[in-house]
């Protein structure tokens, strides 16, 4: 079984995000940026089934920018075999990236394809589920737990009311929450030796897909702030403030 | 062209939060229909059709569609799709994991988890897990939205009268099987419509610890929220998550005890009414947020405050 992996570059989890002057966006100079951390999830996941012998090769994949590929390097660092960099520039929809994806599943004929349920940037969580209708294969979205059998794996799923099972037959899409597993640390040895496996080059406009944008961006601002609030010296007071301030309870 | 609303619900009656999306659909135009699809699921189209904004109701029905499979679920929209502007449905699970497959079957680029709509082609939605805003117009000749439920509003439940339509279903999806769902059973309010929500966090230290908050909890009629720190420590389910990645709650009252306050949960709380922080850590971010703060060693805290509350005469329910 042949594991694609896609992965992206986003602002790191921990940055504060300051909001552009502009008005344009938000501000990505001189600001850490990292994997998408469920997008580690589904590498991770994808490396240990290849451990467990249940697969033979994975491969990450990018769409972006240049710098876009630190984050195939780091897949590959812990554990994915090879790269695929769909260069483009620009901010790409959920849309097109999906598009972009189908080319690539097209050409490498993967059994599976995972990835991480939402980007910490825009929030979308489209992708998986986009990609699955355009190849028109089962998806099983904010998997937790994954078992693999034969061409079918079971999917436990995390929704609003619980836990869900599913079993899909490959090929399938998943999309990994951060519960899924525990994403190892490169070490520096695989670091080294990541450098040397091959990373595919792709120019985005090769794939003859349309990625135009079809929504406009016209404005992103601060979100209004909460005013300070104070603190109360004891219980008591905290609860009296809640009964005759607030009157909430 | 009229607005297509897809209803929520466990095909005995509607999930509430169908009742925070009819209002957004409502605010892009005023000829709202809502398709439900389900098994056996005249009530809750029954239901659908007592919604005042709600002006015909397509019924589809089919035992491949009990499980509110997303495989299933997108054939018959998009084929109905041709008929409207747009298709809205709740940014929560359900729609998450459907409303993409929709739009990208109908060429569209979703716009996810908008908060206002500001005209039938431009809505406002959080970016960055809410630190900052984006106003969002859409060019697409169909548009797919998903709403998060908390910033609309629930529509009036009764008084509507819509015809009720049968659609004919779609054939089945074949490579995906439900099993099984756990559904953790509770006579508490639900997370996300709780008028008052109490958290934990790690600092609860282990699952047995939030007792303290479920006592609580049940004084003031309220539901259990953690952060993912404590879900993923294992102390309690996943259902309760509150943060980017879970829930995303608006109660009037928060209170988060023993959470740090990383910028991933403060996305899924801090337009709460009122929240109060109870720590030890004076330095901790949840400060930040907190109309009232209280720096203490919640295993002191949580007792006093259950003390403090049983001296109360009165507590709104």
């Amino acid at each position: 079984m042949k594991i694609l992996v896609a992965v992206k570059r986003v602002i790191d989890y921990n940055v504060q995000i300051r909001v552009k002057e502009d008005r344009t966006g938000v501000v990505t100079d001189n600001v850490k940026m990292s994997t998408n951390p469920p997008d580690d999830n589904a590498i991770e996941e994808a490396v240990k089934i290849k451990e467990a012998g249940k697969a033979t090769e994975v491969v990450a994949v990018t769409v972006g920018e240049e710098k876009a590929q630190e984050t195939v390097r780091k897949a590959l660092a812990v554990g994915a075999d090879r790269g695929i960099h769909v260069k483009i520039d620009g901010i790409l929809e959920p849309l097109a990236v999906s598009k972009i994806l189908q080319k690539i599943v097209d050409k490498e004929k993967p059994d599976l394809v995972f990835m991480g349920k939402q980007a910490i940037d825009d929030d979308c969580n489209q992708t998986g589920q986009m990609l699955s209708a355009l190849l028109n294969w089962p998806q099983a979205t904010f998997a937790s737990k994954i078992d693999v059998k034969d061409n079918k794996l079971e999917v436990t799923r995390e929704i609003d009311e619980g836990l869900e099972t599913i079993e899909i037959n490959v090929p399938a899409i998943v999309t990994c929450d951060l519960r899924l597993n525990e994403p190892r640390y490169a070490s520096l040895p695989n670091i080294m030796k990541a450098k040397k496996k091959p990373i595919e080059e792709i120019v985005a406009s090769d794939l003859g897909v349309d990625v135009s944008p079809r929504l406009e961006q016209l404005k992103v601002e601060e979100p209004p702030k909460r005013k300070a609030g104070i603190k109360v010296a004891n219980v008591a007071e905290l609860v009296q403030k809640l009964k005759n301030e607030a009157k909430v309870i | 062209m009229a607005v297509l609303l897809i209803a929520e619900h466990n095909n005995k009656e509607l999930r509430p939060f169908t009742l925070n999306a009819a209002t957004a659909a409502s605010q892009i135009d005023t000829e709202v229909h809502a398709v439900i699809i389900g098994q056996n699921s005249a009530d809750a189209a029954k239901q659908l059709s007592e919604l005042p904004v709600v002006k015909k109701v397509l019924s589809v029905e089919g035992s491949h569609y009990e499980n509110f499979t997303a495989e299933n679920f997108a054939p018959v929209i998009v084929k109905l799709a041709e008929n409207y502007s747009h298709i809205i449905c709740s940014a929560n699970t359900f729609g998450k994991n459907l409303m993409p497959r929709i739009a990208a079957h109908l060429d569209t680029s979703q716009v996810s988890d908008i908060i206002k709509v500001i005209s039938p082609d431009t809505f406002l939605r959080p970016i960055y897990a809410g630190n900052a805003f984006a106003t969002i117009k859409s060019n697409d000749a169909k548009k797919c939205v998903t709403i998060r439920p908390t910033s609309f509003d629930p529509c009036e439940s009764t008084g509507g009268s819509a015809p009720i339509e049968k659609v004919d279903p779609s054939e089945e999806f074949s490579n995906t099987k439900f099993i099984k769902r756990e559904e953790i059973k509770s006579d508490r309010p639900e997370l996300g419509t709780a008028r008052i929500v109490v958290s934990g966090g790690r600092g609860m230290q282990s699952g047995d610890n939030f007792k303290l908050i479920t006592e609580i909890a049940d004084k003031l009629g309220a539901a259990i929220g953690a952060s993912r720190a404590a879900v993923d420590a294992g102390y309690i389910s996943n259902d309760h998550q509150v943060g980017q990645t879970g829930k995303v709650v608006v109660p009037d009252l928060y209170i988060a005890v023993g959470i740090s306050g990383a910028i991933q949960h403060l996305a899924g709380m801090k337009e709460s009414k009122v929240i109060v922080a109870i720590n030890k850590d004076g330095e901790a971010p949840i400060f930040s947020v907190a109309d009232y703060g209280l720096e203490a060693d919640l295993f002191e805290a949580l007792p006093q405050f259950m003390e403090e509350l049983n001296k109360l005469n009165t507590i709104q329910k």
